[in-house]
């Protein structure tokens, strides 16, 4: 059997009857990191919240496997447990519910799906110490309600803590550099680094080069209009950032 | 014909035997309270304002039993409400239907100035204090509350002598329990007098699920200069109880109240709460949570008459309200002419968790005054489905991401609780009630440390 993380195929999806996904093809395979890139309202975020399991999208065609299960039939909670993981552009707050009651949770549920007893208190707040240290999160974060009143670069860091929580499979890291200064974007990039092995991947959203100069890609995506219109190595990018994007729009809307 | 007759009938009828068993003090107010029900000749119904989602004269229409002859109840306790008698260290007195009965701890530990008994007993024993009080400010103007005095035999009596502050906390616990269906008038007088404080904690419970309830509650408080009271309401009694309790505060100054209301079990319970701030730097904080779901209906009525200069008032309701459970809230915030630097809040939050509830809110502000800070809010919606997506996508599975959103929503309520120990109990009664469970008040409330 080959060795692929996730495919796409001929991904279709929208919202309220408006098409955003139109035939989206992608292939990812342990150990590689992919970045996609496009303009604004390209459907980047679409497209990961689609993988995720949000339920404002509809799929209307096309399929998603993650290692060979299909993706598209399981909860959001179940893709989680399969090794799914997104890192939100807009982490959402969350008031009332602590961050340490959260990742409880998060985490003895994972557990349950595969049989496993819970953490007992100790192991639990070690676990969580141990990963706070990746991202530099500040105890106190830990204690307060989710994001309630995080900044935006800590926002970010409480997603790349989670991840090391959950320790997935396949991450996306949708503008996780997004609003970042570049102390917080070395550490959430310094975050994903440690967390990379040969059995994981990630893909990357961003449409910056900056973010890809700390996590080396090795394949770039093009998202324009619902389609990935090109795909090549990570010097795609670095041309992207030279010549921007019109160039690849003028080519897709004059075919 | 208006449900209010049959009362009136129930009076004239038992008036010799109410008379004879009840003190002096009581029996004087009858006649006022009389002429009043026959001239306003109704409870208010839908149609009146104020009333529109609960209709007194419909709560009052069964053919409820009224307990005149003192048929006396006996109640399991231990059984009801499973407290930790242990390590109780609440100043504990039971209501049985209305009728007061102090426990041993009660009677030994109550400190010098701290009068906690039967308000019936209270009135034979203090009768120029009692009746200083008793109906002074819950007015003959409201049917029910005239109905309450008119056939009133027992109830609970607390009085805090000047400048005594007491740590422990007063628990009563009303218990409903007869072989038939059942109203009762249950009566509480609060004094605190000045520079004294007090914390009680109130909560319903009914034994014999299979039968009718009806409580027809008024609560008179009255805090002297710097007085202070944290009151604390649970209703956990069945859907077969139904509850009209109105609260009448009057308040002197740097009063400090705070009232802290949650329905968890009730049939339809309507909370009223009329509060004067009277004099400089009175301030009153009311918070209201209510979780329903089946028929149950859920209305709170306030009315907070800024009245002095420098008071502050602050109210917050949360409902959570699923099937086809109804809620109401009706606030008004009142500032006379002359309350400068008033500062009242008021805030409503609504959750529907499913199709067929309902919730009515009207806030309403009555401002004669330009030198006030004031504020209200409503906002009635869904658990955010965002959050609800957020969570999942850290595998926290839906129905436990509902759990926690809905808990959530409560926790600024119960934070405001100031009886300490009881915020954890509360929110272990928040989570069984969201879990279903509505059978027993298992571990109740009672054990608050302190
Ligand atoms: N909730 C929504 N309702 C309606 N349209 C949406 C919604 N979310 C995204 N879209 C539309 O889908 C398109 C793609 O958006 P998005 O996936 O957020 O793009 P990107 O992340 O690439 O900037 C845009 O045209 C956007 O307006
Ligand atoms: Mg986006």
């Amino acid at each position: 059997m080959e060795d692929i993380l996730l495919k796409v195929d001929n991904l279709h999806a929208g919202i309220e009857g408006k098409e955003i996904l139109k035939g989206i093809n992608l292939t990812v395979r342990p150990g590689e990191v992919h970045a996609i890139m496009g303009p604004n309202g390209s459907g980047k975020s679409t497209l990961s919240g689609v993988l995720a399991g949000d339920p404002k999208f509809n799929v209307t065609e096309g399929s998603a496997m993650l290692h060979g299960v299909d993706l598209l039939a399981l909860s959001p909670e179940d893709r989680s447990h399969e090794g799914l993981f997104l890192s939100f552009q807009y982490p959402v707050e969350i008031p009332g519910v602590s961050m340490v009651n959260f990742m409880r949770a998060a985490l003895n549920a994972k557990r349950k799906y595969f049989n496993e007893e819970p953490l007992s208190a100790g192991e639990f707040l070690k676990l969580m110490r141990q990963k706070r240290e990746i991202v530099e999160l500040d105890n106190k974060l830990a204690s307060r309600s989710v994001n309630e009143g995080f900044s935006g670069g800590e926002k970010k860091r409480n997603e790349i803590f989670q991840m090391a929580v959950l320790e997935p499979r396949l991450s996306i890291l949708d503008e996780t550099d997004s609003g970042l200064d570049i102390d917080a974007l070395r550490i959430v990039a310094g975050g994903v680094n440690r967390l990379r092995t040969e059995r994981n991947a990630t893909i990357v959203i961003t449409h910056y080069q900056r973010l890809l100069d700390y996590i080396r890609p090795d394949f770039v995506h093009i998202l324009y209009k619902g389609r990935i219109v090109y795909s090549g190595g990570p010097e795609l990018a670095l041309e992207l950032e030279e010549k921007g994007y019109d160039w690849i729009k003028q080519q897709v809307d004059n075919q | 014909m208006s449900s209010l007759n049959q009362y009136i009938d129930l009076f004239e009828h038992n008036r010799r035997q109410l008379y004879d068993s009840s003190p002096e003090v009581f029996n004087r107010l009858r006649p006022a309270a009389l002429s009043a029900l026959e001239r306003l000749g109704r409870f208010p119904g839908k149609r009146d304002e104020g009333y529109r989602n609960f209709s007194v004269d419909e709560v009052f229409a069964p053919d409820f039993g009224v307990n005149v002859g003192r048929v006396s109840f006996a109640v399991d306790v231990a059984r009801t409400f499973r407290c930790d008698v242990p390590n109780l260290s609440t100043l504990l007195g039971v209501v049985v239907n209305d009728e007061f009965r102090p426990t041993a701890t009660l009677l030994k530990n109550c400190p010098e100035g701290v009068t906690v008994m039967s308000l019936a007993e209270a009135a034979r024993r203090y009768p120029d204090l009692v009746a200083s009080r008793l109906g002074n400010i819950a007015d003959n103007s409201s049917a029910s509350a005239a109905l309450n005095t008119l056939l009133l035999q027992d109830g609970v009596f607390v009085h805090i002598a000047p400048g005594v502050r007491l740590d422990k906390t007063i628990q009563i616990v009303n218990i409903f329990n007869a072989s038939a269906n059942l109203l009762s008038f249950r009566r509480v007088l609060v004094v605190v007098e000045d520079g004294a404080s007090a914390r009680l904690l109130m909560c319903d419970h009914t034994q014999n699920t299979d039968n009718d309830y009806l409580s027809s509650q008024v609560v008179e408080i009255f805090l002297g200069r710097g007085a202070s009271l944290d009151y604390c309401d649970i209703e956990e009694s069945s859907e077969r109880t139904s509850r009209l309790s109105q609260m009448y505060v009057s308040q002197e100054a740097d009063s400090n109240l705070s009232v802290n209301a949650s329905s968890l079990t009730v049939g339809h319970t309507r909370n009223e709460y009329r509060v004067d701030l009277l004099d400089r730097g009175a301030s009153a904080e009311i918070a209201g949570m209510a979780i329903a779901g089946g028929n149950q209906l859920v209305d709170s009525s306030t009315l907070i008459r800024h009245l002095a200069p420098y008071c502050h008032s602050n109210q917050l309701f949360k409902y959570l309200l699923d099937d086809n459970s109804r809620g109401a809230f009706e606030g008004l915030i009142y500032v006379a002419p002359d309350a400068v630097h008033t500062e009242a809040y008021q805030s409503d939050r609504n959750i529907l968790a499913s199709e067929g509830a309902r919730m009515h809110t009207s806030p309403h502000l009555e401002i004669y005054c330009d030198d006030v800070k004031c504020s209200h809010g409503a906002a009635t919606g869904q658990l955010d489905s965002q959050a609800l997506f957020y969570m999942q996508t850290r595998g926290v599975p839906l129905a436990e991401a509902r759990m926690m959103l809905m808990q959530a929503f409560m926790s600024d309520v119960i934070d405001r609780v100031r009886i300490d120990g009881l915020r954890d109990r509360l929110r272990r009664l928040v989570e069984r009630r969201l879990n279903g469970d509505r059978t027993t008040c298992g571990d109740c409330a009672a054990s608050c440390n302190k």
